[in-house]
């Protein structure tokens, strides 16, 4: 599977630097004033300028704004007065992360023209013209042989393009407005990218898709450090997509995360199975009732789409909760003093833990990695230790697309047949196609949808570290060493 | 030239996560384009991100005793090419 929305790889390189930067600065005895100095580390003076920057300047600037991300602010609500050291003081005194996890670093954005469509040096005049005859605002005319386009009277329907029979018309992109499957982000007046937050279902679709790294998430890494420091019980809950992210054993991975200061590390495939377990007695009960079909609930992008966009879903929808509110629940009972952090590979499951206070802080797979990379720990050197609690082969297959589904599946009686329909990957036009479900009550094409926002499953989520095949070859393998839920349910 | 152009990517954890994730298709690919001229394979960390704050210029990749820094496929196939020439 091509993952064609893999953020390119010089901003990740960034935007993992800081990370690495910060970290190092919250473990040092200078964690303010070593935060300040961050960008003029990156950038000292006499260093290259890459050339899409006019100055070296600039470069900071836009190295300080990717750092008040990494402190966990909003770039577009922070005063560019402020010192990155008082912001860093900030941090550490916070209590809660901000809400809406995503912010814009609208410097980084100037570079991408608005949306519209461009008559390219194609055009041959052409005696037929049939890009006039078929706008329908009377926006093109001829000039010096040429079709001109009247931006005034544009509406960017893009009917020329289609017509055109020498392919001299073309579309031009803004990659995350493209990217976005509702139409939440969009360029304002002032060629900045805005991302509405009443539409946002926090996909992350947006930060993957922009060139220039503009689309931040808000990092709750400093909180975390704080907690580890003070000597606090923090526990790590992993969701299963984190198997394929570093190149190491899944017992050599846990070592590696109570090398950073965890206390313990669950498996939030372990939730899995209870989401598996309860769904398949809820689709089986609904089938029985007559539903015409039933949707998964795993996934925090999709699970805000239903609540922001397709309110005629919610009967349809599973009340079975996530692996992470079972994993969440189990941890709190067994340790009731506990911290709790969710390993997410995703931005959504930030917008889901919000809402969850057994879930106290997300960290994404690069902010994980970026944390190994500053306490120098190679996790293949790294000795084995087991979970405490098994998870099943079909709870550590959630990451992949398909696979809830195929969880429910196995866990059918033969007299309830499901017949799957997988959504990989929220789209404009998968979202519509959901929509009409939706209104309809019926899917011609099954009755159990799965759906998740990330095309791939999870491991093709916006924060994820390693490249969609050896991941999902890692993640198999632990799969196929791992007994059936069959088994476990047996055993009672 | 007889001997073997070698390359060696670094699958360290700081290399993997700076990168060399995506540069593992040239594992796969280095030995279908240049057959058996070409030697490659997937390292252990090669010790040089923790000289001092060279993490940052991590991932790295070495073609026989060359190092290259913030590793490419394109600076890596680049490099190949200058071996061979
Ligand atoms: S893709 Fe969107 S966020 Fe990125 S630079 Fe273009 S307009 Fe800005
Ligand atoms: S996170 Fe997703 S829904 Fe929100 S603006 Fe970005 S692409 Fe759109
Ligand atoms: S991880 Fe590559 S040099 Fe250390």
């Amino acid at each position: 599977m091509a993952m064609n929305t893999s953020t390119p790889k010089e901003t990740s390189h960034l935007k993992r630097e800081i990370l690495v930067r910060l970290i190092k600065a919250y473990l040092s005895d200078n964690f303010e004033e070593n935060t300040r100095l961050i960008p003029y580390a990156m950038r000292p003076k006499n260093s290259d300028v890459p050339n899409y920057r006019c100055c070296i300047f600039k470069e900071r600037a836009i190295l300080r704004d990717r750092a008040i991300a990494g402190l966990g602010f909003s770039i577009e609500d922070t005063d560019d007065s402020v010192l990155l050291s008082e912001l860093a003081n900030k941090a550490e005194k916070r209590e809660v992360p901000d809400e809406h996890p995503l912010t814009v670093l609208t410097t980084a954005c100037k570079g991408c023209v608005p949306s519209r469509i461009y008559v390219t040096d194609l055009c041959q005049g052409c005696v037929a013209r049939p890009c006039v005859n078929t706008c329908k605002f009377g926006a093109i005319s001829i000039q010096n042989g040429k079709s001109v386009i009247d931006p005034e009277k544009c509406k960017n329907c893009g009917m020329c393009v289609q017509v055109c029979p020498y392919q001299a018309i073309q579309k031009i992109i803004v990659p995350c407005e493209n990217a976005c499957p509702v139409g939440a982000i969009a360029k304002d007046e002032n060629g900045h990218a805005k991302i509405d937050f009443d539409k946002c279902i926090s996909c992350g679709k947006c930060a993957s898709a922009c060139p220039f790294g503009a689309v931040h998430e808000k990092s709750q890494i400093i909180d975390v450090l704080k907690h580890v420091k003070a000597g606090k019980k923090v526990i790590a809950m992993v969701a299963p997509a984190m198997f394929g992210q570093l190149p190491c054993k899944p017992q050599q991975l846990k070592e590696a995360i109570m090398e950073l200061g965890f206390a313990d590390v669950y498996e939030v495939a372990q939730g899995a199975d209870v989401t598996t377990k309860t769904e398949a007695a809820e689709f089986e009960e609904r089938l029985m009732k007559g539903a015409e079909f039933m949707t998964t609930s795993c996934c925090a992008g999709y699970n805000e789409l239903v609540d922001k966009h397709i309110p005629d879903m919610k009967p349809f929808r599973s009340d079975t909760k996530t692996p992470m509110y079972y994993t969440a629940e189990i941890v709190k009972r067994e340790n009731p003093d506990a911290v709790t952090v969710f390993f997410s590979p995703c931005v959504a499951k930030k917008r889901e833990a919000l809402q969850n206070p057994n879930v106290d802080y997300v960290l994404n797979y690069e902010e994980i990695g970026a944390w190994m990379i500053a306490l120098g720990i190679q996790v293949a050197e790294c000795e084995e230790s087991e979970f405490k609690t098994q998870a099943s082969a079909e709870g550590r297959n959630y990451c992949v697309t398909g696979g809830v589904a195929k969880a429910v599946q196995t866990l059918l009686p033969e007299e309830i047949p499901a017949h799957p329909v997988i959504i990989d990957g929220l789209t404009k036009q998968s979202v519509r196609d959901l929509k009409k479900y939706a209104k309809n009550g019926m899917c011609e094409l099954g009755n159990l949808i799965e759906v998740m926002a990330c095309t791939g499953g999870c491991l093709g989520g916006n924060s994820t570290v390693n490249a969609f095949k050896p991941a999902l070859k890692q993640v198999t393998n632990y799969v196929n060493e791992s007994k059936s839920i069959k088994e476990q349910v047996k055993e009672g | 030239m007889s001997e073997k152009v070698s390359v060696k990517v670094c699958l360290g954890t700081t290399c993997f996560v700076m990168g060399s994730s995506n540069l593992q298709e040239l594992i796969e690919t280095v030995p279908k384009k240049y057959g058996d001229r070409v030697e490659v394979s997937g390292v252990p960390c090669l010790g040089l991100c923790s000289i001092d704050w060279e993490f940052s210029k991590a991932p790295y990749v070495k073609v026989d005793d060359d190092v290259i820094k913030e590793a490419t496929v394109e600076k890596v196939l680049k490099a190949i090419d200058e071996k061979l020439k």
